[in-house]
């Protein structure tokens, strides 16, 4: 294996220089958006290097999830990546299960597993399958990969936590696609959430616009997919999937309602890799050698900016969460909506 | 709280109803899900009993299937329970990633198995769901012959094994077989009748048929047939089979089911492998089911004691060639 690893050494991932100070087991961290974004940066560049790796996999969709991911994980859930099973923690479940990438990335990063073993995803042997794996990766939750089915799953976990008594206590985000809001399966989970009166329960949609055979548009147009989840019985918000300030604020207003929340994002895919962002042809293709190299001086450019300004920024502001928020909208790389 | 046996016919679906209201009293984390069937499939004797444990999914069977993932990750033990129709044709893929793949401690209650649901006809008749269970990998496959054998697949459900299991049940009240409650599946093969002229392998509702053809073989024709109810038809248990087939030299299968994947397919395979037999099929062929009464379905299709008695005289007739089929050598030339 470390033979096979030499001509590519450059794509292993490194470990983060900055990372998340936690203040215990499942105390929620407070990072500023500007960390935020520096992390979702870091797990784009991982992302990149998995996939020039593994020479297979679905970059581009793992990369319009970063964001919301990285806010995640690196801020809103409650979790523990010492102890996994902890009952108490808020579930994360990636119904589009083909973004592993962006999963692997972050549970790498915070411990879940070694760094290293992010070069053997979709390897025979490896840990790291393809789609999502509940028995074989430390911190999935369920096994998905197969569109639709993850709303249901996270639904049948609202109902498990609401029997042990948690359900005000652990949040269940679920990391839609589009592809997931053109199974009917998810809108009888949407049904079936507001049926059973679940309070904990999250629907994140990456909504990047391009599927397989070309823009959801054409091949499948589903329409205002916030006011569906409305109707319905949600709580339905939309807002830009790549403005951390919003997306933070979202999930977390998510956590206090009294009826199943949807956040509808709306994405660009492939974003933060210019040359794939929101241009058709790469879904479920591995990049290039040559375009994995782009991807990476550009990504990897933007990681060293938004770590010095965070190192000026942080001398002059405190840590406080909501200070934080504000300040993030000024960052150069945190686009206005189009 | 030992159950009461059942000596009068009843269906086996009411034995699911039944059994799990006495799984939820021992097991508080034992859960049930069904989807707009409750009273068919007995699930609402549960849904009665723990309101707050069961959860009517309305007419939406792959949700179900999903949640019952999601509850099983979180530690629950979920009863899910629909048609066959539904369990294994409609939310086949759900239940192959979320509960097959992942391992899960589900089990699927699969009611109205077989032409024998009857009137509502070929789109409700489900003749093929041993076949997609037996071929997922991980699934095991249970088909209670009566009641009281249903009754203890149930209760045994819970505390056998952790792994992903199917649960076919019937819709006819079906005559008693087991005169107690067993109090195991053992290996899931049970020889009812000894013999030694042919082996009679059936599952299920052809089960009691089978030993009512064994019977009208003995007093007929002088044949002494050996009846093996399989109830657990994956995994497979070979010795019983095996042992049996060794001592006859032929025998045939009843399954109210495809020939196809189910158990002549499972036998079959046992045989070929280990010991080749000639082995003949009572089953469904390359065809749908047909509206009618569960009898008049069940006779339609030959899924009947004198079907199984006929294939066995036309299996005992061939025996003496194909049981010693002439072999190619120098004796030939």
């Amino acid at each position: 294996m470390t033979a096979n690893l030499a001509p590519v050494s450059h794509l292993r991932p490194v470990p983060d220089p900055q990372p998340p100070s936690r203040k215990g087991a499942g105390e929620p961290a407070r990072p500023s958006v500007a960390e935020l974004e520096r992390w979702a940066t870091l797990l784009r560049i991982d992302c990149v290097r998995m996939l020039a790796v593994a020479k297979s996999g679905h970059l581009d969709s793992s990369l319009s999830a970063a964001d919301i991911v990285a806010a995640l994980y690196y801020r809103v859930l409650r979790h523990d990546p010492a102890a996994p099973e902890w009952p108490d923690r808020d579930r994360f479940v990636l119904c589009k299960g083909h973004a592993a990438p962006i999963q692997y990335a972050a549970l790498a990063h915070l411990g879940y597993f070694p760094l290293e073993d992010l070069m053997g995803l979709r390897q025979i042997g490896a840990q790291l399958q393809g789609h999502p794996d509940m028995n074989r990766t430390s911190g999935v939750e369920v096994s998905t990969g197969s569109l639709g089915q993850g709303l249901s799953m996270c639904l049948g976990i609202c109902l498990a936590l609401r029997l042990d008594g948690l359900a005000e206590t652990a949040q269940v985000f679920g990391v839609l696609s589009d592809g997931d809001c053109q199974e009917g399966q998810t809108w009888e989970a949407a049904t079936a959430a507001a049926h059973f009166g679940i309070t904990n329960l999250t629907a994140v949609v990456d909504y990047n616009h391009l599927q397989t055979d070309g823009t959801t548009e054409e091949v499948m147009d589903t329409g205002d997919v916030r006011a569906k989840f409305e109707a319905f019985g949600w709580d339905a918000v939309e807002i830009h999937g790549h403005d951390m300030a919003a997306v933070v604020e979202a999930l977390e207003r998510s956590r206090a309602l009294d009826r199943p929340a949807a956040i509808v994002c709306q994405t660009t895919k492939g974003k933060g890799v210019s040359a794939m962002e929101g241009r058709f042809g790469f879904h479920g293709k591995p990049p290039s050698p040559e375009l994995a190299a782009e991807a990476l001086a550009e990504l990897e450019a933007r990681l060293e900016r938004q770590t010095g300004s965070l190192g000026a920024g942080a001398r002059e502001a405190g840590a406080d969460p909501a200070d934080a928020l504000e300040t993030g909208a000024d960052d150069p790389d945190s686009d206005p909506p189009e | 709280m030992a159950a009461e046996a059942k000596t009068e016919p009843i269906a086996t679906r009411q034995a699911y109803g039944a059994a799990l209201v006495e799984l939820g009293e021992a097991h508080e984390e034992v859960v049930a899900l069904d989807a707009d069937l409750a009273v068919s499939t007995q699930s609402i004797k549960f849904g009665k009993r723990f309101p707050e444990r069961f959860f009517n999914c309305g007419a939406a069977e792959a949700n179900m299937m999903s949640m019952a993932c999601g509850l099983a990750a979180t530690g629950k033990v979920p009863y899910c329970s629909t048609f066959a129709i539904f369990a294994a044709g409609r939310a086949y893929d759900q239940v192959r990633l979320g509960i097959a793949h992942n391992e899960l401690k589900v089990r699927i209650g699969a009611s109205h198995g077989g032409v024998s649901l009857g009137e509502d006809g070929a789109s409700h008749q489900m003749i093929e769901d041993i076949a997609l269970m037996r071929a997922m990998p991980r699934m095991q496959v249970v088909v209670p012959a009566d009641y009281n054998q249903a009754y203890r697949a149930v209760i045994d459900s819970f505390e056998a094994n952790d792994e992903p299991m199917y649960l076919r049940l019937g819709r006819p009240a079906t005559p008693i077989v087991y005169k107690e409650i067993p109090e195991t599946l053992a290996g899931g093969v049970d020889v009812l009748r000894e013999g030694k002229d042919i082996t009679l392998i059936a599952t299920g509702h052809m089960v009691w048929r089978a030993v009512e053809a064994a019977e009208s073989l003995e007093r007929e024709d002088g044949v002494e047939a050996e009846v093996l109810n399989v109830s657990v038809l994956k995994p497979i248990q070979s010795g019983p089979v095996l042992e049996s087939v060794s001592k006859t030299g032929v025998a045939v299968t009843a399954e109210e089911h495809r020939v196809v994947g189910g158990l002549a397919d499972a036998v079959r395979q046992v045989a070929a492998e280990q010991h080749p037999v000639p082995i003949f099929a009572v089953g469904m062929g390359d065809e749908f089911g047909v509206s009618g009464t569960a009898e008049a379905c069940m006779e339609h299709f030959g899924l009947t004691a004198s079907g199984i008695a006929d294939r066995a005289r036309e299996a005992l007739l061939l025996k003496p060639i194909v049981s010693r089929p002439p072999l190619f050598g120098p004796e030939w030339t």
